[in-house]
């Protein structure tokens, strides 16, 4: 009797050690998985990274945007840290009255796109002329492309300055539109650069063939070569846009005192303007913090709808035109 | 609609007459073997030649716009660095000082090589977290997680939203550190054991993480497009042949993406140095339009475009050091 119990147990023993062993064994299959990159504990550390990175990458955007629907009593009040008592757009509208802020909008975008869509242009032709022929000293022409990415705006910016004064540039688009035209905008050598990754990709069969059907260079550019193109001109016409709505270091210069202006010098004119008129400490000054960041959100907001558009170009488009520069 | 078509044919009938008259005139005639100039000097058109002439052409305006907009400003500030520039109405009055700008800048400056120096530690600090970070980042959304669309908008958010006075605006609210970074006193505790001269810059960047994660949005894209480009066959033969995640990442991720590093260092390095809230940038400028004197020797223009010249070398000098130092490991592991 004693020898079935004992049987028994051991069995039992046995079965709840298989058990354990499956059981274990399906715990690690979960956490770890086959080849670890599959199981749950990297999952968890993959999401727990990509939050905490997304609330970095989104937090000043947060402070942003809850910051400017506060009211003064909100902004003193310590116990309101994040959500305003009450959603008030009272920022939103002096910002929108005082820097007038739609014929700004238009203002900014015209200084951004018209120069936008010259440098997409010129650089394609250039980058054309780069990628598809052979002539004498290419090599060191190329380099000293790259080398204008390099140089800062400072060493140039005194004599461009002087030039532009001399020629009564100033205060017009024109002082970025005729760098943006020859291919020396903002920029300007990083749009090449896509352009020539790009047109060398493209097979020179197709090139050849079209020659032997007797097309111009011109015409092989203007038919086939920019069809090709399209989502390489629409990923450089969009940074260059951003590029030139978010320059403020030579408008700034260039610009002063004219009436024409990027939104965000302008929504920083009216700011100093109207902080020089209270005293430090009062209260409007209080109220000014809300207001600065309702004009952030304002100068934001236009790159913002734009790229909640096209942010499948920004994100895809870059594989496709090499924007890396191999 | 037929206007407009007639309008299109007359156009190109006049263009093809200028591009004739052009081709075939008593300075330039141009046929099947030859190209002659005033009906002396022939040159005997090769498929060569042609193509060049073509190339040429195609990056004429970019020659132009190279002397016009580059070469002489670069040349022009050079020479200015040489003297010292007064504004006298509209005229300008220059005396030459020769080196006198470039040593004033370094000896009796009280401010411009205090800031320089900060500059190339916040560089050397800022650059390779930069890099590592968008790498991680970039590591991150290429692989398959839920919302794919949704962590790319949220990571390429700083492509567009780095204008100058919005992150001035968000610094000076501090809105550019995390609050929850400051809360944790470990990092004070670790600060407190250190040399001030190690423990300055480490606070600087606790309190710029964020602004130095603002800059990550051109090099993620760049990353991303490398990793897109590895075969995902490699990493299953590796897998095959039983290297884990950590192993695939030293041996094959990363040697296939390290010629981009370069790339980065550079974008990484000029974005930054560029940047319109950078200390020396700000102070040359006000240099530049005489709202800050140094002494009663050298303000002005001369003395900015000195200024001007030492930094770029500066930061010449940065992108060889960072760059070299990425090869020299590239080549010894080889």
């Amino acid at each position: 009797m004693s020898r079935v119990i004992s049987y028994v147990k051991d069995s039992i023993h046995l079965l709840k050690e298989k058990e354990y062993q499956q059981f274990g064994m399906k715990m690690k299959r979960l956490l770890i998985g086959m080849k670890f990159t599959d199981g749950l504990l990297y999952h968890i550390l993959v999401y727990a990274l990509l939050f905490a990175l997304g609330y970095i990458y989104l937090y000043p955007m947060l402070y942003m945007v809850t910051g400017s629907f506060m009211t003064m009593e909100d902004i003193i009040d310590v116990a309101v840290k994040w959500i305003p008592s009450t959603l008030n757009f009272e920022n939103y509208r002096i910002v929108i009255e005082e820097i007038n802020y739609f014929d700004a909008l238009l203002d900014a975008i015209y200084l951004a796109g018209v120069p936008a869509i010259s440098a997409t242009v010129s650089s394609a032709l250039i980058g054309y002329g780069f990628a598809r022929f052979d002539f004498p000293f290419k090599k060191i022409l190329f380099v000293l492309m790259i080398m204008t990415f390099i140089v800062p705006p400072q060493i140039t910016m005194l004599p461009m300055f002087r030039m532009y004064s001399q020629y009564d540039l100033l205060g017009s688009i024109k002082a970025f539109l005729y760098p943006a035209i020859l291919g020396q905008g903002l920029n300007g050598a990083i749009f090449i650069l896509i352009f020539y990754q790009f047109f060398r990709m493209i097979p020179k069969s197709l090139i050849e063939s079209a020659e032997l059907d007797g097309a111009t260079p011109l015409k092989i550019f203007t038919k086939i070569i920019v069809p090709l193109a399209v989502p390489s001109i629409i990923i450089v016409f969009l940074f260059s846009f951003v590029w030139y709505y978010n320059e403020t270091y030579l408008s700034g210069l260039y610009l002063r005192g004219s009436s024409l202006l990027t939104l965000p010098l302008r929504v920083e004119q009216y700011i100093t303007n109207f902080t020089s008129i209270y005293p430090e400490g009062s209260r409007a000054r209080e109220l000014m913090q809300a207001v600065k960041l309702a004009g952030n959100v304002l100068t934001l907001l236009p790159l913002l709808v734009l790229y909640f558009f096209t942010q499948r170009y920004f994100v895809e488009s870059i594989d496709k035109t090499g924007i890396t520069g191999e | 609609m037929k206007k407009v078509k007639d309008f299109l044919k007359k156009a190109s009938d006049l263009f093809d007459k200028v591009k004739y008259k052009l081709s075939h005139n008593v300075v330039f005639r141009s046929d099947f073997e030859y190209w002659t100039f005033f009906n002396v000097l022939k040159i005997r058109v090769t498929n060569k030649r042609r193509q060049a002439v073509i190339g040429v052409s195609f990056i004429f305006i970019w020659i132009v716009g190279y002397l016009i907009f580059a070469l002489y400003p670069m040349m022009y500030s050079l020479y200015l660095s040489f003297f010292k520039v007064r504004l006298a109405g509209a005229d300008i009055v220059m005396s030459g000082v020769g080196i006198d700008n470039y040593k004033a800048a370094f000896l009796y400056d009280p401010y411009f090589v205090e800031i320089l120096i900060e500059y190339v530690v916040e560089m050397i600090l800022n650059v390779p977290i930069t890099i590592v970070f968008a790498l991680i980042i970039a590591m991150l959304i290429n692989q398959d997680i839920k919302g794919k669309g949704a962590w790319r908008t949220v990571f390429f958010l700083p492509v567009i939203i780095t204008t100058g006075p919005v992150i001035q605006e968000l610094m000076v609210q501090g809105a550019t550190t995390l609050p929850s970074i400051q809360e944790y006193e470990v990092i004070d505790i670790v600060l407190d054991n250190l040399n001030s001269a190690l423990a300055n810059p480490i606070q600087a960047l606790f309190d710029t993480i964020l602004l130095v994660l603002w800059f990550t949005g051109i090099q993620i894209l760049i990353f991303l497009a490398g990793l897109q480009k590895i075969d995902r066959e490699i990493y299953e033969a590796s897998m095959i042949d039983g290297a884990g995640p950590w192993e695939s990442f030293w041996k094959i991720t990363l040697p296939s993406i390290m010629p981009l590093v370069s790339v980065v260092i550079i974008y990484t390095v000029v974005s930054m140095s560029v940047f319109g809230l950078n200390e020396v940038i700000i102070y040359i400028r006000n240099v530049m339009l005489g709202e800050s004197t140094v002494g009663t020797l050298t303000t002005g223009y001369g003395y900015s475009a000195a200024l001007a010249w030492i930094y770029f070398i500066v930061m010449v000098l940065l992108i060889l050091l960072f760059v070299g130092a990425v090869n020299i490991k590239r080549r010894s592991r080889r």
